[in-house]
């Protein structure tokens, strides 16, 4: 479903990724580890085409991630649900206009906008807090929203880049497990982070990169930094 | 569609008043704007209709030899108003002209018996040629001066006047000249404070713009609320500076009439309100617009 192929990517001199290539199936849950400015916010930018690689192929679904027009960005988005460590949610907005944002931008019909938001915010347990805003919430409720607003609209792939970076090990527990919730609902998740407690706990499949480089990529993988 | 514009509006309302402080600071750039605007627009018809009622005194009477007979009067009446510079010309006959000068010295006994003592009239008949421009007066003057039509020509009051009009109509020239471009500066200062003052609130949005990028928006779906908001702007803005200009020429208006006889600048005001409304929400609407057009372009492109 999703395949870079001989991927560079070079700012200003030096590389930020270097022959990276990988396949991803549907359904599965990525963890993407490595040490800071190893390059996985990289990947990330590349596969939402917030950058563009120097050279190589990426793909998504049907989409040829790498040729679309700024223009056709937006439909592609719509298909990949973000989540970051800093949250990038609207501060003018409330939780669950946060979240209903994402349905309205790719033209959902009012009602079911009506439906899904609440039962998405239950899911992530805020519906106490549907009409805060965001400097109303605190950091482990701030990334909830911002989960609700990933999955809310069904998509095909959840990203998501140090969601746990800004959070304490309870919240941080309560984020992964809300990911694990939404992977066994059948959305591959990819997961950048450099938390070995996560990585060990999932036992999932772990790509490792090291400047740029992919230099493990095992089914069932354990966090090793050699 | 339909829910789409919805949206955007929805959006542009919540974001405006979610954002008071930048909508309020905004908005009093925007009524200082449109009201530095709508006072250059009231300012120039005042100078015009200043300066058109002093051109307007500007003249050049002929006075006629009282041998020449009516008919070559006229017909010279007719060849002067055939003259692309020439704006008007009234004839005043022999008769009119004692008419004239019997009102003008009613009260002045010894003039009028003076004038009963010489039984005939003793005044010329006249044309009394206004111009279109009065730099054309030198060259009606050249005309009347000319060897064809001197003949029965007793008198042309631009030969003794000829300075003080050539005077005072570069003076006419120079402050139309004058207001036309301090109107162009002015306003085009204005502009650009207003225009800078949305850039940087659209700017200090960015992040925003960044999100809404990132969970899919089009481009129309996050430039719609930033017109919007233009749009609203522009009205609003227009709505107060006019209601601001309002008193001020409600009171100044009067002694504007001393200045200019017949110039009723509070009629003029509330005759044409409305244009002026639709000029204003029209110029803080294309100002909030092309503003965002340009700050967003930017960021859309990621
Ligand atoms: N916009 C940029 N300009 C220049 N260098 C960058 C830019 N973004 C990332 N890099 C560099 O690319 C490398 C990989 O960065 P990143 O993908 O953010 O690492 P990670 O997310 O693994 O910490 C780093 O060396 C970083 O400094
Ligand atoms: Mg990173």
């Amino acid at each position: 479903m999703i395949a870079f192929q001989d991927v560079y990517k070079k700012y200003s001199g030096h590389d930020a990724l270097v022959d990276v290539s990988f396949r991803i199936s549907p359904k599965e849950f990525v963890s993407l580890v490595g040490r800071s400015g190893a390059g996985k916010s990289t990947v990330i930018k590349m596969l939402i085409g917030e950058e563009r690689p120097t050279s190589g192929r990426i793909t998504f679904g049907k989409y040829d991630v790498v040729k679309l027009q700024p223009k056709e960005l937006p439909q592609l988005r719509r298909h990949i649900g973000t989540i970051f460590q800093d949250f990038r949610l609207l501060p003018t907005k409330t939780a669950y206009e946060n979240v209903s944002f994402a349905l309205e931008v790719a033209g959902q019909p009012e009602k079911e906008i009506e439906t899904l938001v609440p039962e998405v915010l239950d899911l992530v347990g805020l519906s106490d807090k549907a009409n805060n805003f965001m400097n109303e919430l605190s950091g482990g409720e701030k990334q909830r929203v911002a989960i609700a607003r990933a999955m809310v609209n069904r998509p095909e792939v959840v990203v998501a880049d140090e969601p746990t970076g800004n959070l304490d090990p309870f919240n941080t527990m309560e984020i992964i497990n809300l990911l694990k919730k939404i992977n066994e609902l059948g959305t591959t998740i990819i997961l950048a982070t450099h938390n070995k407690d996560i990585v060990n706990h999932l036992a999932r499949r772990v790509i490792t990169m090291e400047n740029g480089r992919i230099i493990r990529d095992e089914e069932n993988g354990r966090y090793s930094l050699a | 569609m339909a829910t789409t514009i919805y949206r955007i509006i929805k959006n542009a309302l919540s974001h405006l008043v979610r954002q008071r402080l930048l909508f309020g600071a905004t908005l009093v750039v925007m009524v200082m704007t449109l009201f530095a605007f709508g006072s250059l627009i009231v300012g120039n018809h005042v100078l015009t209709s200043a300066l058109d009622s002093i051109q307007n005194k500007i003249d050049i009477s002929v006075y006629f030899k009282t041998t020449t007979p009516e008919d070559q009067i006229l017909a010279m009446q007719q060849t002067l108003e055939q003259m692309s510079e020439v704006k008007n010309v009234q004839y005043i006959s022999k008769d009119q002209a004692l008419q004239n000068f019997e009102q003008q010295h009613a009260n002045d006994p010894t003039i009028s018996q003076a004038l009963t003592e010489l039984g005939s009239n003793p005044l010329s008949a006249s044309l009394n040629i206004k111009a279109n421009n009065p730099n054309n007066y030198q060259d009606i003057a050249n005309y009347l001066n000319s060897t064809s039509v001197n003949s029965m020509i007793e008198n042309v009051s631009y030969n003794q006047n000829q300075l003080v009009i050539q005077r005072l109509a570069a003076i006419l020239n120079i402050s139309r000249e004058a207001g036309i471009i301090l109107t162009i500066v002015l306003a085009l200062a204005a502009t650009l404070i207003a225009f800078n003052t949305l850039l940087i609130g659209i700017y200090s949005n960015r992040e925003e713009v960044e999100i809404m990028r990132l969970v899919g928006a089009s481009n129309a779906f996050i430039r719609g609320p930033y017109v919007i908001e233009g749009v609203i702007y522009g009205i609003i803005a227009a709505l107060i500076s006019l209601a601001i200009l309002a008193p001020v020429i409600y009171f100044t208006s009067p002694y504007m009439q001393v200045f200019i006889p017949g110039f009723d600048l509070w009629g003029y005001f509330t005759a044409d309100l409305f244009l002026l409304f639709i000029y204003e929400a029209a110029f803080g609407s294309v100002i909030g617009i092309i503003s965002s057009m340009i700050a967003l372009r930017r960021y859309l492109k990621k």
